[in-house]
């Protein structure tokens, strides 16, 4: 941290439903990232709350976050951010390991996911061997593995080419209409016109927060 | 929200450390390096040094460690004198009868005393010649000095009364006299005389002596046994030798005197006693006195010394060896920092993270331990086949070496698993 402490969000303010489609949008530098890193637990706001399914998240300590993201949140990341020694099987099964759930179930789930991304095929296959699309797609049932709450995905096409950038947005329009709840951050406008609601901030403020009614394209 | 580690956990995290460190086999291989070594040399040095010592405190407890042994030592200024090649001098010198009736007469608490006269000579069979000492002794020696019969049997007090010409004679004396068939029965030449073979003794090699003894006289592991009475009727007291052209003669009563005290607490008080009264008797020091429990207890202080020593090189070369895998350890934290992040992000709490490297670090520094003590053991399989040293692996060095180099990989791998835990998520994952 540098000797200037920068406020990154101030006043923002909002609740998201379950099985909501939100997206959060901005310029670079107004508070994206952080406000990510807040819902998804991985920092904690200097000032303010967070409630999660019925607890506060904000008071939390390290151990206790780690179980929240563990156990009722999913990543996906711009860069996929898969382990690059682990096969898929074992990539999709990473947050399960960290709930001691039982290696054979764990496995199953695993197979399962990786079967509903398309992936059945590739499943002892390591990232380095697999297209930027399916790198996605293994980080998209990574992320659904544990059943989560709430599926954070951080510009998930920035780094695809536009056909797989098209076919992971339709997977998360699949499982949105099945009742995930999806923040999607992104600076693409064609991205966010996939959620059913759109959140603008800039300078760390909440710029605009609009509902389409329109429902998403299947 | 606190779960204790599961076994199941644990063998996952095992599972994981594996794969990881096989990912990096050289690596791997060449970080254990310094552990593999310090646990083999350790156990490899302490295995010839135990083997080492054991032999040598065998020799001594041999002599008996209930015994104090009294020899006959040419003093050093007459030496000079008789080197310079005055031919007829007698040497007059060593114990004399006299020494062993007053010890056996003054001092409580000793049982009995061993006279032997020792003569360094030739043993003939027909032309076959051994370079011996001939020792003339009593029928208790075998016991006294806990040196059995193998064949035949020893002389008895009726062979020392009437002085007949029989003779035991030394295991190793036997494959140089008679190659080829058993010397019982037979004669053996000494001198102009001649000696019926009663018994063979089991094998000894030469005996241990103090410094001040073995500076003066080699001893040698070829001995022939003839009765003391035999001996003195035989030699008389004057011994001549011959000597780099001129003759040398000796008068010498007897060689050696063993006492026995009656039990081990008073061993070291009757060697006191013992040397006062041979301080009275003697002038000048024409005797030596060993006492085998003294050697012993010199032998173990010298295994001591050896086994500070080794800890202390066995301890640098593990906290090298712990220091090369804690530097690998703290690169490999540094590599994995993206890894660790998404671990982190999917649910990994620091425990997990701190789990996972020390993990790690334990099964490398357990590894080498493993390579090391099998090392270790087939260096000392080795020595002793090639060498023909003996070796002893005692059963705590193994375990030992390989408790302390599992607790090396704990104490060097919890830094690195700290500084993996105590990463900030969001910070580890931006890292490229």
């Amino acid at each position: 941290m540098g000797p200037v402490t920068v406020a990154a969000l101030r006043g923002v303010t909002f609740g998201i439903e379950a099985g909501d489609y939100l997206s959060i949008m901005g310029p670079s530098g107004c508070g994206k990232s952080t406000l990510l890193n807040l819902l998804g637990c991985l920092d904690r706001p200097t000032a303010g709350r967070y409630w999660l399914g019925g607890d506060d998240v904000s008071q939390m300590n390290d151990d206790e976050l780690s179980s929240v993201r563990g156990a009722r949140l999913g990543f996906v990341f711009q860069s996929y951010n898969l382990i690059q020694q682990l096969t898929v099987l074992e990539n999709i099964e990473i947050p399960l390991y960290y709930q001691d759930r039982p290696e054979d179930e764990s496995r199953a789930i695993a197979r399962r996911l990786a079967a509903r991304v398309g992936l059945e095929d590739r499943l002892e296959h390591k990232p380095f061997e697999l297209s930027g699309g399916q790198q996605q797609r293994v980080a998209i049932a990574r992320a659904l593995v544990n059943d989560p709450l709430v599926i954070l995905a951080d510009e998930p096409t920035g780094n695809l080419d536009s056909t797989s950038g098209a076919e992971i947005l339709k997977l998360f329009d699949e499982l949105n209409a099945q009742g995930k709840t999806l923040i999607l951050v992104t600076h693409d406008t064609s991205v966010s016109q996939h959620a059913r609601r759109a959140i603008r901030l800039r300078d760390g403020q909440i710029e605009s927060d609009v509902r389409s009614e329109s429902a998403p394209r299947l | 929200m606190i779960r204790t580690l599961s076994l199941a956990r644990l063998r996952r995290a095992v599972r994981l450390g594996v794969k990881s460190l096989w990912l990096h086999r050289l690596r791997s291989l060449l970080t254990v390096l310094g552990i593999v070594f310090g646990v083999c040399s350790v156990i490899a040095m302490l295995a010839i040094g135990e083997g080492a010592s054991f032999e040598a405190q065998e020799r001594i407890k041999s002599l008996g460690s209930q015994n104090i042994i009294l020899r006959s030592v040419k003093p050093p200024e007459e030496q000079k004198v008789s080197d310079k090649g005055s031919q007829s001098i007698v040497l007059q010198y060593g114990l004399t009868y006299k020494d062993v009736k007053a010890i056996r007469a003054t001092i409580p608490g000793v049982t009995v005393v061993l006279p032997s006269r020792n003569i360094r000579e030739y043993a003939w069979n027909i032309s076959r010649r051994v370079d011996c000492e001939v020792v003339g002794t009593v029928p208790w020696y075998p016991e006294m000095r806990n040196h059995r019969v193998a064949e035949g049997r020893f002389f008895t007090d009726l062979d020392m009364d009437s002085q007949t010409s029989v003779c035991v004679l030394g295991a190793e004396m036997v494959p140089g006299l008679f190659p080829m068939d058993s010397p019982l029965g037979k004669h053996v030449r000494v001198g102009a005389n001649y000696y019926q073979v009663i018994g063979i003794m089991e094998p000894r090699g030469a005996e241990p002596q103090s410094g001040e003894t073995a500076a003066t006289d080699k001893p040698i592991a070829q001995r022939m046994f003839i009765p003391l009475e035999t001996a003195r009727m035989r030699y008389g007291e004057v011994l001549m030798r011959r000597r780099a052209g001129a003759f040398e003669a000796e008068r010498v009563q007897l060689h050696e005197a063993t006492v026995k005290v009656a039990s081990l607490e008073e061993v070291l008080g009757v060697a006191e006693a013992v040397k006062t009264i041979l301080e009275r008797n003697h002038k000048r020091k024409d005797y030596a006195i060993d006492v085998p429990l003294e050697m012993l207890k010199q032998a173990e202080h010298t295994k001591r010394i050896f086994n500070i020593v080794l800890g202390s090189i066995a301890a640098i070369s593990l906290l090298v060896g712990g220091i090369g895998i804690m530097n690998i350890m703290l690169a490999s934290v540094t590599e994995r920092t993206r890894e660790i992040g998404i671990r982190r992000a999917l649910g990994a709490r620091r425990r997990d993270i701190i789990t996972q490297f020390l993990v790690e670090t334990v099964l490398l520094a357990g590894a080498g331990g493993v390579i090391g003590v099998l090392l270790g053991v087939s260096i000392p399989y080795i020595v002793t086949q090639t060498a023909g040293m003996k070796t002893i692996i005692t059963l705590w060095s193994p375990v030992l070496a390989f408790s302390i180099s599992a607790l090396v990989g704990v104490v060097f791998g919890i830094y690195p698993a700290l500084r993996a835990a105590q990463m900030d998520p969001v910070e580890a994952l931006r890292h490229e």
